[in-house]
């Protein structure tokens, strides 16, 4: 219990920080970064073997492949250590560590440069791939948007996974049902998405991605001779009542009146 | 000019426009309509609109096949993604089948600053530059690139449009002809001419009046077709101007208009060359004025060099 509470307090202060530096950039993908926010400080917090040193080659690997989702990992890398804080107010800005995309030849602690969508998959997979043949422990979990799935080298990667019996692997789909331009279903339509993973050689667990006690036994689990496969059910937007479920808000900057009512939601304050 | 417009949003009106007189112009576009531009398209036609989800290979292949049962698909994405994950269905689909594909690379250049170097494309000129039967268009403007939709059309086979995101004046006039393949003088001067593509033709036309005012006369050359080439124009006009040239492209130095100018000069004598072009690296965020003073894209960068061709 005391376990889940300091993760949630964890959680509220994460979506404060990556709100702070939207605010601070004016452009930044807040929708995807808080449905990811509660696995993203789960698995740092929790469950991944993280070191002090970000360049430890004995520690897990972690791979955020909807890279947009980055202002939430780059709040997470500053509060262990990996970035020093005085990076909070340059995301976005020239020479920063916290471009764009996620950059891991300028920003200490990123396993794998991301932003093109399907790549950082198909990378984990080589990730964990080399790990095992080198009889490695580190575990490699990469986090996926549900719109990301769309790209046909997912699957590739999927079936290679599963070909390769990795099961140091664990691939987390953030299904929020929202991709860029409209609802998931509707744009281009994932149906049984479960029983696709399942038919692609995955162990499945589906779980509601914003409560930990569901989270934590989830992305522990270790299978044997497949990967394993998270659907975290969660919400686009979560925490601000006026971004959830909203297509808007994909890659939106809370203006006027909205900064504080979402600050006041998350349980913080404005300090612009 | 008037106020600043993207060529990415005029591509679109066009296409719209066209549109309306020709029933088999469809869009295509993957999940990025809101930052192509083709969702201009998709609000006046919804039944001609497909989006294939967030999957570029598919996006060109499913055109091609549009393409085979007698649709001209308009297909777009960020150039980075259209360009690069579909680049060899493009190359095999597309050029090599010589289907009637229109491929629109939006986001082009080191000018979608904040989202980073992955984001921006600087090599998409050099890789549909390489690919036989392609041909490769890159409007200056608003304007420009309004008209571009039907100049695609009325050419059968292949075509690479290149955008983008970054608002400029217009520096042609809505009345201005163009014709694919033919160069287009915005300037006549005799002291050098600078050649330039897209956004940097509207670089060039300010950096021309910054050299005006150091009593260099400037010709302005905008490529709005970039291959096929108007070498014939290229070189008089160079010639025109003693030998001396600067060519200007919001792309990696390598591939892009200024090895296509360059190798179109190499049998003139007395050449005195010059390129503004990104130097061989990767975009990177930041505040676009940033950016592009950092890689020496700007007005400033083009007068300097033209004043060392000058005075070479
Ligand atoms: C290869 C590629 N194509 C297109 C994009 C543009 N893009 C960025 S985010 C996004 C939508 C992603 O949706 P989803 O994977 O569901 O992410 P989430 O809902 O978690 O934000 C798109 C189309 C991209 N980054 N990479
Ligand atoms: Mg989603």
């Amino acid at each position: 219990m005391e376990r889940v509470g300091a993760l949630q307090e964890k959680a509220r202060q994460i979506r404060i920080d990556t709100l702070d530096m939207i605010l601070s950039s004016g452009s930044g993908h807040i929708g995807g970064s808080y449905s990811a926010n509660d696995i993203l400080v789960a698995l740092y917090y929790d469950v991944m073997k993280i070191s002090k040193d970000p360049a430890d080659p004995d520690r897990d690997r972690f791979v955020l492949s909807k890279g947009h989702a980055n202002p939430a990992l780059y709040a997470i890398l500053m509060d262990v250590g990996y970035v020093p804080k005085t990076a909070k107010n340059t995301l976005r800005q020239f020479g920063s560590p916290f471009q764009g995309h996620p950059d891991s030849a300028v920003c200490p602690g990123i396993d794998c440069t991301t932003g093109s969508l399907g790549q950082g998959i198909t990378v984990g997979v080589g990730m964990a791939l080399g790990l095992k043949k080198q009889h490695r422990s580190q575990r490699v979990f990469v986090v996926t948007g549900d719109g990301e799935l769309n790209e046909g080298v997912c699957w590739e990667a999927f079936m290679a996974a599963s070909n390769f019996e990795l099961d140091n692997l664990t691939i987390i789909i953030d299904r929020n049902m929202i991709q860029l331009g409209n609802n998931t279903e509707k744009l281009m339509k994932l149906g049984d998405l479960r029983g696709k993973m399942e038919s692609f050689g995955f162990m499945v667990d589906e779980i509601d991605g914003h409560d930990f006690n569901a989270l934590l036994p989830a992305l522990e689990k270790k299978t044997v001779g497949k990967p394993h496969c998270i659907i975290a059910r969660t919400v686009k937007g979560k925490g601000v009542s006026y971004m959830e479920n909203n297509v808007a808000w994909h890659g939106g900057v809370p203006k006027g009146d909205q900064i504080a009512q979402a600050y006041a939601e998350l349980g913080g304050t404005y300090n612009g | 000019m008037g106020e600043k417009r993207a060529t990415r949003h005029g591509f679109y009106d066009g296409l719209v426009a066209l549109a309306r007189d020709h029933e088999d112009v469809y869009a295509v576009d993957a999940d990025l309509g809101s930052a192509t531009g083709s969702s201009i398209f998709q609000k006046a036609f919804p039944e001609r609109y497909i989006d294939v989800g967030i999957a570029e290979q598919n996006l060109v292949g499913i055109s091609a096949g549009l393409a085979r049962v007698g649709i001209v698909p308009f297909c777009s994405s960020m150039a980075v993604f259209v360009v690069g994950r579909g680049f060899e269905i493009i190359r095999n689909a597309v050029a090599y089948s010589r289907i009637n594909v229109k491929i629109i690379g939006s986001h082009t250049g080191i000018t979608a600053a904040s989202d980073g170097g992955s984001h921006q494309a600087i090599a998409d000129l050099a890789a549909m530059r390489a690919l036989p039967n392609m041909v490769v268009l890159s409007p200056c403007d608003y304007n420009q690139a309004k008209k571009m939709a039907s100049v695609m059309y009325s050419h059968e086979g292949p075509v690479y449009l290149r955008t983008s995101r970054e608002p400029v004046e217009n520096v042609t006039s809505e009345e201005d002809e163009i014709t694919l393949g033919r160069a287009q003088k915005l300037r006549s001067g005799k002291d050098v001419c600078i050649i330039a593509t897209g956004m940097m033709t509207v670089l060039a036309v300010r950096a021309s009046q910054i050299l005006e005012s150091e009593g260099i006369d400037a010709t302005i050359i905008n490529i709005h077709t970039i291959k096929p080439l108007d070498t014939e124009s290229i070189r008089e006009e160079v010639i025109a101007c003693n030998g001396r040239v600067v060519v200007c492209e919001e792309a990696n130095m390598f591939g892009g208009l200024s090895e296509a100018v360059a190798s179109s000069l190499v049998e003139e004598n007395d050449i005195v060359f010059a390129q503004v072009a990104i130097e061989d690296r990767f975009g990177q965020s930041g505040a676009t004025a940033t950016i592009l003073e950092e890689y020496g894209v700007t007005p400033e960068g083009i007068a300097q060099k033209a004043r060392r061709v000058v005075h070479h």
